[in-house]
């Protein structure tokens, strides 16, 4: 019996719900690209970076459902970010001011 | 309806294992995800280190990473993009199928995936077999001629766009296994989450290219 209430809290998308992250996906990727033409000098990599930041919590908050899963996946994703986080900033510490 | 399947698939269950664990036999659908997480996680770490080799490397020869990347095709790059986005719109549409109950349309929808899957992959070998060409490989004298910063650059390439093009191959086994799973019907709407943890590995190998397409192709 557990089972099946489990079965029924979860949250089931629509087709169409899918279809319209897709476009945006799509239309972010369009961005991306048009964007790398013009000369920001430094400002592209961040340009660049920040959509492919906005990509990827679409495909992780609904593709990979995370958005209605248990807080715990949440969780796990940040302390996982965390440390990568850490990696980061100490090797840019070491890089930029060697 | 979806009761009575359950019980009696639990029951079925219960008479062929041992009698010491007939309380105990159930799925755990949550553990499953939890353990697919954690290891995507270490996959996360895995291509974060290589990530943060890219950016040590980028940060000191900025202008020759430059140069390098004019030999890549933006077109080949945004086309695989989209190709990869949309193997993963197929893969979420393959999940609400199978919840939906639609056998067909979810093995359709997985087929569609491996198809696009294949598609990249066949768009990587015309960009690898091109770059090979032009003498761009590994230890190949053409290159060995170039700045240092070059040779990092393609060899950062070859071994982040490998790696990834490996998870694509792995990606794609996975799910020829889970057609075969719903073919057979061990794959239903009541019993799919092998589907998902499938299903997330996908997303992970799309995650990953959202991040190498630009850093390889769009600099200038």
């Amino acid at each position: 019996m557990e089972n099946v209430q489990e079965i029924q809290q979860e949250h089931h998308s629509g087709y169409g719900a899918y279809v319209l992250i897709w476009l945006t996906l799509i239309g972010l990727t369009i961005l991306t690209v048009s964007v790398a033409g013009f000369e920001l000098g430094k400002l592209t990599l961040v340009v660049a970076l920040g959509i492919a930041a906005i990509k990827s919590g679409l495909v992780i908050n609904i593709f990979m459902h995370v958005k209605y899963d248990d807080k715990i996946f949440k969780f796990f994703i940040g302390v996982a970010l965390m440390i990568l986080m850490v990696a980061f900033v100490f090797t840019s510490l070491d890089v930029f001011f060697r | 309806m979806k009761t009575a399947i359950i019980e009696k698939v639990n029951f079925s269950k219960e008479n062929d294992h041992t009698e010491i664990h007939q309380e105990h036999v159930h799925r755990d659908d949550m553990g499953a995800k939890i353990g697919m997480w954690l290891f995507l996680l270490t996959e996360l770490l895995l291509f974060g280190g290589l990530f943060i080799l890219y950016m040590a490397y980028r940060f000191q020869y900025s202008s020759s990473f430059i140069l390098a990347a004019r030999e890549l095709n933006v077109g080949i790059g945004a086309l695989n993009t989209i190709i990869l986005l949309t193997s993963s719109l197929t893969m979420a549409l393959a999940i609400v199928a199978i919840q939906k109950n639609k056998k067909i349309l979810s093995m359709i929808l997985i087929s569609a995936t491996i198809i696009f899957a294949l598609l990249f992959m066949v768009n990587k070998y015309f960009e690898w077999s091109a770059k090979i060409g032009h003498g761009l490989y590994p230890n190949s004298p053409t290159l060995l001629d170039k700045e240092k910063g070059e040779i990092i650059f393609f060899g950062l390439y070859y071994t982040m766009t490998g790696l990834h093009g490996l998870h694509v191959i792995i990606g794609v086994t996975l799910l020829a296994v889970m057609l075969v799973s719903l073919k057979k019907n061990n794959t239903r709407s009541d019993k799919y989450v092998r589907l998902e943890n499938a299903g997330l590995y996908w997303h992970l190998v799309d995650l990953i290219w959202i991040f190498l397409f630009p850093l390889f192709y769009l600099i200038h």
